[in-house]
Formats: structure tokens, C-alpha cells, sequence
């Protein structure tokens, strides 16, 4: 390894220009904000707001990667196992921190069999993994569509009115356990400012419990899966049963996920809902640093957190300056500029 | 055959590639309807030759050869393989270059098909003549009948015995016109002794025509059957160039092998003892792909090095894969007494078994990690070593620490040039990865050590290296040894038994002072033959 005094040409190198770029991009877009009239306070609240929303989503998306899935562009069968586990949280109503640990505990199961069922499948289609998933993740949420309307939910808040029967499409959890994280231990500064601290150390938790996983023995053997298959199983590695492993875990992460979305956002948010969510946690994933077979805590840190500034403020101080609202359109050229850029740019495997 | 000079003359021709001489001044010459047995082992630069006389790019790209070839008399050079048919060589290579779809006609006449105008040709030029079927039938019996082989014009490739597809190959190189001179590479490697003795018979049928043929053949037998002069590389050099009237088997045998060995000490000869018998293999087979197992039995006794040895593809390689569980394997492995389950790794390593496979880059590092990863990983899978508990002993991970501190052991142990254990594997030269791929085996004190090809691809002076550092486990820890490799001189070295394999078996077990003519006839096929005969007769 080269010398370790840090110097800024290899503080680039290893950084990456792209993350360089984009992290000046948000410095001057922060810079220009107040210039066109939008709050400095409420954009950086907003900004860990979000950060804190979509974090698990991006952390889901490491355990494939690191097993050779590459990026889990099905996660939205975890993001519907959350919202099978929330649903029912709010039919038992439960509330409080009962109903969003209920909702999580309610979900896990659906998400680990969920998971292995999405496991099997993705360890039978060995290469074409990402094509498959986003397949697979689209055919789940159709399908959930009609289960919506079919399954026999009850809750007054959750079903139709006119027909008392069938999901609404956007379910508030007020009420129920909305934003409990987020004002556990909440600092507030004036009137515009608040910092999710339960939400973030929620997040922090889960990071760290991923972080301890893939020390242990399974999750060097799941890592040595996605470095190199025949290694692994000349050491004795069942590699389909790690990377089933990694399916599950990224499932459950997923799940989890959206119920900590939901509490902070304020809604369940079913059908077609759950149909993009992969595609902004995979760009966060590699704005971070990850290439398709290589992810870190790192990556995901900053990666959440450049990504999630970006959309919070490429819309606001874009709109403030030319009175149109064009936010939607931007977030997807960005979101999906990126995800095209880093699958362009991925590293290939040393073989 | 013709008393008239040689079609083909091969003059003092040298190739190199990149520093590493692989054919040093041979010549030799070829006349109209000659059979030219050439021989030599892996490595002596038969192909190379081949490409050359071919004109395959290969050769012009890594800095062309010295020497001259003269077709008739003047000097040729080729720069593409078409140059080179039209002039009228043909070859016939160990893959099968055939489309699969088509039938026998089709690919005997291919690109040469027999045309005949339509009334499109008035319009849009002769690119739209079709094809004169009955023809093209025609001309691909003639060749089939010059062959004197059996062969359904109108059967497809695909639904073929592979000895057919060798003969419609065959008739393919025939049928161009000007075919003077046909080169054929191991042609029967892949067809069962009748077959051969078919094609054999159609080579000879096809000498006569006055088609001069180079046959390259590791079956030496065959070699001396057909052919009418046999030239032996070496090592580069052409050797003998020899008829064969009047020639053994053996005697091609020993001109193969025999080289200057007086400088590399043989291991042999200082009656070691043995311990029990530790790994009994019985009936063995190994579905590896080019390197079948048929039929393998053999036992290792404690403390000794047994190598396997033999011509690439006869199967060597597909022992330790087989017992190790990388391949689909049957048949019975006991160690100590106790059965080993083939297809699956784990439980021959957590039998006590390791292996250090020959696909260095493929198999047996972990590239894109570090070298502590590479060493320790295997013993922590399967022996749950390098491992600590955390947070009141509820969670296991990575013990970074003792694993820094294993390979810095092995990078002194087996002196691996490196600038720390956190360096990426596939920064290290081919040598020093090979190091770490014994340093991971090692981590995990086998009883028994499989090693497949040690040397393969590494420098002279990493080759030393390694081998000492197998002597020196065996040795000091009295770990036994089962090794694999395509060199010779390399298992004569350090091994205490030589098992040659020949055809997915076992030819025979040599001490590594038995001559080396006997090893060049195991290696041959002739040995196994022999027996065969005996027992039909």
C-alpha cells in the first residue's frame, strides 16, 4: 500500500470525483438558497429528515452486494412485506412505539419468507441478477395491488369508505405510531429546525448491528461468496445458502425500512408506491462509492447522505428560481443520471 | 511415394515468446505423400510449430520466428490461416471446427459449395446462385470414399460419434483441390481404439493419393504404425528425425522424457519410512471437464509424497478435484479408515484434507480482498479459527488481529514479497500468489495436502521456492503430500512414489528412480495397452 500520510491527490483518488462534484454541487446549491428565498434552517432539517427516511433502504442494498447479488433492485418485496407488517399493525391498533415495533416484529416474518422465496429464485438466475429482481420487485407490487383491495382489512382508517372494504391508497398514522422515532429525544433549534435524533439512532443501530454481521464468520463467508464463488466453495461454502442469506437479510432491512419511512412521513403508502423506492436507494448506494459487487458502511453514509441532499434541494432552490415546478422531473433525472453512470463505470471483477 | 524433392522444408525455424525460447532451430522436411509422426510432450512446442507452419496471427503478433518454410522450393511466410490453405495446407484440429446444424455434405463442402445460377443472377449478380445439392452430395461421397470410411452424407453433425466428426474434418481438408499437405493435431485423442485403427487406415489411404500428412499423436504406438518418419521435439529442439522402420516405441519414448536430469538431485533413493496408510481411494471416477476420471484406486501412506503425473487431459487433474468435492466424483475415499462423502467440500477439509487447486486465479484466491483474508478464510469456515466474541460472547466476528498476525507468519515462513497483509491478492506476482494459495492450505494443519500444479505459470526461481517449501512441510511436520503436476523432473524431485495417468487411470506407480523411458511409455498409453492385450490374448 502506498504511504499513508494523507495528501489531497490521494484523498481524491479514493474519494472519487464523482462524489466531489456532487458534494460542490450541494455546497452551492446550499450557498444559493437563501439567495432565492428558501429557509437554510427547515432545508437542513428536511435534509436529515430524509436521510433518516431512506437510510435502511440504501443499507438494505449492502448485504447483496457484498454477496455477489449485485444491486437489489427488488427491494420493494421487503418495502411490501413492511407494508403488510404496518397494515396489520394499524388493524390490531397498536400505537405508540407498540405500533411501530408491533409493525416491524409483524413484518419480519412475511419478509424472511418473502425473502427466501426471492433468494431461491435470484440464486437460480446466477449473472443476470439485478434484470430479474427488478422484475421480480414490479410483478410484486402489481400483485399487491389486487391483494389491497382483497384482503379482508377492517380498520375504519384504513379501508374505503364508500364501500368499507379495500385498502385506501394513502393510509395516515397519526395517531398510531406517527413519528415516534423522530421525536424520541427530538432537538429542536427556532422554529424551523428539528433533528430526528431517535430516527437517526434507530438507523445508526441497525447500520451497526449490519456492520458487526458482516464481521462474523458468516458474513466473511458471504462477502467471499460475492468476491469469488469458486473460493468460497473450495473452503466449504454452500454459496447459494449465503447468498439466500444475503437475499433475506437486504429483504428485511427493506422491510423495516418503510416502516421507519412511514412513521416519519406520516402515511402508509400502498400499490403503486413501492415501485421506485429501490431505484433512489440504489442510486444513493452508488453515488456513495459502491460499485456493483463492493459496498462499505462508508458508501451508504455518504451516499444517503449526498443523494437525499441533492433531491431535498435541487427542487426547492430550482423552483424558488424559476416559479416552475419541475421538481419531479429533476429528481428523476438525477436519480436516474446516477444510477446510469455508476453501472457504466462499474469495476470488473478481477478474474 | 515420390523420389522427387520435399513439398514442405522447415528450416532452422526459432520462436519466442516474450524471452522464452519454445522451438530452437528445427528443421526437417516433408515429401509428397510422406506420413510425418511428430512427437514430444507437453510443452516441447509441437503446437507452436503448427501455428507457425499455419500462419495463425498468434505469431505475428508476439514477434513473428526466425528461419525459413519452403513450399517447393520457395520460400512462404503466412500472415493468415487462408494464406495458408491456398497453398494447400490443411489442418485438422483437436476442436472440432464444425457447425453443429449442418450436415456431413454441408460441412465437407463449406464455403465451397457447388452453385448453380437462378434466374436471379440476371438481375442481382452471382451472389444469388443457389445451391447444386446433388452435386455437392457427390463430391462429399468422393471424399468420404477416399477416406475408405463409413460415413451418412445427410446425417447432422450434432446427432454424430465423435469419430465421425473427425472423419467429416477430415474429408473437409481433402476436398479442397489443392491439399498437398494436411496436418493433423492428436486426432485420436478423442476416439476409441477402433476408431483410431479406422482413421489410421484412412490416413494411409489418404498418403497414397500423395497428400503428405504431419500427425502429431501422444500414442506413440500409433505414431510408429502410420507413420513413415517420426520427428521428436524436445524442449524446442528437434531431436530425432528419424524413420521409424526399425524404431521402438521405447526408444521415441525415452527421446520424449530423456533430458539432462544430473543436475536435479532425485529424492528417492533414501528409504524413508512410513506411517500407516492414511488415504485409500477405490474406484475412483471424476466427471471433470478435460480431465476425466475414469477408474482411480490408490492409497497414501503418513508422511509421504506421492505424485500423479501424465499428459495433460488424461485425467491427473481430476483426482484432487474429484476427492475434494469440486467436481462430481464417485467411488470410495476413506482417510484413517473413515469414509470420506465426495461432493463436498466441507467435510473433506473438515476431514483434514486441503488442496491447493491448479486454477490459481480462479479457485484458490480471493482477488479483490486482502492476503489475510486469502490465508485465514478457509480456517475460519471450516475450523472457526481468527474468530472473537463480542458483546458478552452473544456475537462472534473477525479476529483481525490474530489473523495480521497468522500471515505475517506464513509472508516469513514462505518469504512472500508483499508491503503488508492488507495488500490485494491480485496485486502479487504469479509466485508469491501461489505462496499464499500453500499458506491458506497450510492454515489449516491438513493431515493430508493435495497440490495440482504448483509450478504452473510461476518463474524458475519461484518454482525452487515452492517445491522447498513442500519438501520442507513434509519433513518437518510430516504433512503427507498428494501432488499433482505436468512436469516430470519436478515430481521426480520431491516425490517418494510417481503414479503416471494415462486415459482416466492409473498406468502404473514408478519409484522417482525408475528410468525415464518407463515413464515416457505409461505416459504413451502403451503400458495399459499391453495389458489390455494380455488379457484378451
Amino acid at each position: 500500500m502506498p504511504k499513508s500520510t494523507p495528501n489531497i491527490k490521494q484523498f481524491v483518488t479514493d474519494f472519487g470525483w464523482p462524489r466531489i462534484i456532487i458534494f460542490f454541487f450541494l455546497a452551492l446549491l446550499f450557498a444559493a438558497a437563501p439567495f432565492v428565498g428558501v429557509r437554510m434552517d427547515a432545508s437542513i432539517s428536511d435534509v436529515f429528515n430524509r436521510f433518516g427516511q431512506n437510510g435502511l433502504f440504501v443499507l438494505a442494498l449492502v448485504p447483496m452486494i457484498q454477496s455477489g447479488c449485485g444491486l437489489n433492485f427488488g427491494l420493494s418485496i421487503g418495502i411490501i412485506a413492511g407494508l403488510i407488517g404496518s397494515t396489520l399493525s394499524v388493524q390490531l391498533g397498536l400505537i405508540g412505539f407498540g405500533g411501530f415495533f408491533g409493525a416491524v416484529a409483524l413484518a419480519l416474518p412475511f419478509a424472511v419468507l418473502f425473502g427466501w422465496v426471492y433468494g431461491k429464485l435470484l440464486n437460480k438466475v446466477k449473472g443476470e441478477e439485478m434484470t430479474i429482481a427488478m422484475y421480480v420487485g414490479f410483478a410484486g407490487v402489481m400483485f399487491m395491488c389486487i391483494m389491497w383491495l382483497v384482503l379482508p382489512y377492517t380498520s375504519p382508517t384504513m379501508v374505503w369508505g364508500y364501500a368499507g372494504k379495500g385498502l385506501r391508497t394513502t393510509i395516515t398514522v397519526e395517531g398510531f405510531y406517527r413519528q415516534v422515532l423522530n421525536e424520541f429525544l427530538a432537538i429542536r433549534i427556532g422554529p424551523n429546525f428539528v433533528f430526528p435524533t431517535g430516527m437517526l439512532l434507530f438507523d445508526g443501530l441497525c447500520a451497526y448491528l449490519l456492520w458487526l454481521f458482516m464481521r462474523t464468520k458468516t458474513g466473511t463467508a458471504m462477502t467471499a461468496v460475492g468476491s469469488n464463488p469458486d473460493y468460497a466453495r473450495a473452503s466449504g461454502i454452500s454459496v447459494d445458502r449465503m447468498r439466500t442469506t444475503s437475499v433475506i437479510i437486504s429483504t428485511v432491512l427493506g422491510a423495516v425500512g418503510i416502516v421507519v419511512f412511514q412513521q416519519s412521513y406520516g402515511f402508509i403508502q400502498l400499490y403503486t408506491a413501492p415501485l421506485a423506492m429501490p431505484f433512489a436507494a440504489v442510486a444513493a448506494i452508488l453515488i456513495g462509492g459502491a460499485s456493483v459487487n463492493k459496498a462499505s458502511m462508508v458508501n451508504v453514509l455518504v451516499g444517503a447522505f449526498l443523494f437525499q441532499g441533492l433531491l431535498t434541494m435541487t427542487p426547492s432552490v430550482i423552483n424558488s428560481a424559476l416559479h416552475t415546478d419541475i421538481s419531479e422531473v429533476v429528481r428523476l433525472i438525477v436519480s436516474n443520471g446516477i444510477i446510469i453512470y455508476a453501472l457504466t463505470r462499474k469495476t470488473k471483477v478481477a478474474k | 511415394m515420390g523420389q522427387q524433392g520435399p513439398i514442405l522444408s522447415v528450416e532452422h525455424v526459432s520462436k519466442e515468446f516474450y524471452g522464452n525460447v519454445v522451438l530452437n532451430d528445427v528443421c526437417f522436411e516433408l515429401k509428397a505423400g510422406e506420413i510425418l509422426g511428430l512427437v514430444g510432450e507437453n510443452g516441447a512446442g509441437k503446437t507452436t510449430l503448427m501455428r507457425i507452419l499455419f500462419g495463425m496471427p498468434v505469431i505475428a503478433e508476439t514477434g513473428g520466428y526466425k528461419g525459413r518454410i519452403c513450399l517447393d522450393g520457395q520460400e512462404v511466410r503466412f500472415s493468415s490461416p487462408f494464406d495458408a490453405l491456398d497453398s494447400g495446407i490443411g489442418m485438422v484440429h483437436q476442436e472440432f471446427s464444425l457447425i453443429p446444424g449442418f450436415t456431413t455434405t454441408e460441412n465437407i463442402v463449406l464455403n465451397r459449395e457447388s452453385m448453380r445460377p437462378s434466374i436471379l443472377n440476371d438481375v442481382f449478380g452471382d451472389r444469388m446462385s443457389v445451391l447444386d445439392r446433388p452435386d455437392m452430395r457427390k463430391r462429399a461421397e468422393a471424399a468420404i470414399a477416399k477416406l475408405g470410411v463409413k460415413l451418412d452424407p445427410d446425417l447432422l453433425i450434432s446427432e454424430m460419434p465423435v469419430g465421425h466428426k473427425q472423419f467429416t474434418e477430415i474429408a473437409r481438408e481433402i476436398t479442397r483441390t489443392k491439399t498437398r499437405i494436411l496436418v493433423l493435431d492428436e486426432p485420436t485423442a478423442v476416439l476409441t481404439e477402433s476408431e483410431a485403427e479406422v482413421l489410421l487406415a484412412a490416413l494411409r489411404n489418404i498418403a497414397k493419393l500423395g497428400i503428405a500428412i504431419i500427425f502429431i499423436s501422444h500414442r506413440l504406438r500409433e505414431v510408429v504404425d502410420v507413420a513413415d518418419r517420426v520427428v521428436v521435439l524436445r524442449d524446442g529442439l528437434a531431436i530425432k528425425d528419424l524413420p521409424v522402420a526399425g524404431v521402438s516405441v521405447r526408444d521415441i519414448a525415452s527421446w520424449m522424457v530423456g533430458r539432462t536430469v544430473a543436475a536435479d538431485a532425485v529424492a528417492g533413493g533414501e528409504g524413508r519410512e512410513f506411517g500407516d496408510e492414511l488415504l485409500k481411494v477405490e474406484g475412483l471416477w471424476v466427471d471433470m471437464p478435460g480431465e476425466t476420471v475414469r477408474d482411480v484406486s490408490f492409497s497414501v501412506r503418513k508422511g509421504e509424497i506421492l505424485g500423479f503425473g501424465g499428459l495433460a487431459g488424461q485425467g491427473k487433474l481430476g483426482i484432487p478435484n474429484g476427492i475434494m468435492g469440486l467436481y462430481p466424483a464417485g467411488g470410495s475415499v476413506g482417510l484413517r479408515g473413515k469414509g470420506v462423502p465426495l461432493d463436498s467440500p466441507r467435510a473433506a477439509l473438515e476431514a483434514g484434507m486441503a488442496f491447493v487447486s491448479e486454477d490459481r486465479r480462479g479457485v484458490g484466491l480471493l482477488l479483490d480482498e486482502s492476503l489475510d483474508w486469502n490465508i485465514a478464510f478457509t480456517a475460519m469456515q471450516v475450523q472457526g479459527a481468527y474468530l472473537r466474541p463480542i458483546l458478552g460472547g452473544l456475537f462472534k466476528i473477525r479476529d483481525e488481529a490474530g489473523m495480521r498476525k497468522l500471515t505475517e507468519e506464513y509472508v516469513g515462513a514462505l518469504d512472500i514479497k508483499c508491503t503488508s497483509p492488507k495488500q490485494k491478492a491480485k496485486e502479487l506476482s504469479g509466485g508469491n500468489q501461489q505462496k499464499i494459495c500453500l499458506a491458506k492450505a497450510f492454515a489449516v494443519k491438513p493431515d493430508l495436502l493435495f497440490v495440482s500444479e504448483p509450478t504452473r505459470g510461476i518463474d524458475v526461481g519461484a518454482k525452487k521456492l515452492v517445491l522447498d517449501t513442500l519438501h520442507r512441510y513434509n519433513r518437518e511436520y510430516g504433512t503427507t503430500i498428494v501432488m499433482v503436476s505436468s512436469e516430470l523432473e519436478e515430481l521426480r524431485a520431491i516425490c517418494d512414489r510417481i503414479a503416471i495417468v494415462d486415459e482416466g487411470r492409473i498406468a502404473g506407480i514408478l519409484p522417482p528412480t525408475a528410468e525415464l523411458p518407463e515413464f515416457g511409455l505409461l505416459m504413451s498409453g502403451l503400458a495399459a495397452r499391453n495389458a489390455r492385450e494380455a488379457v484378451n490374448a
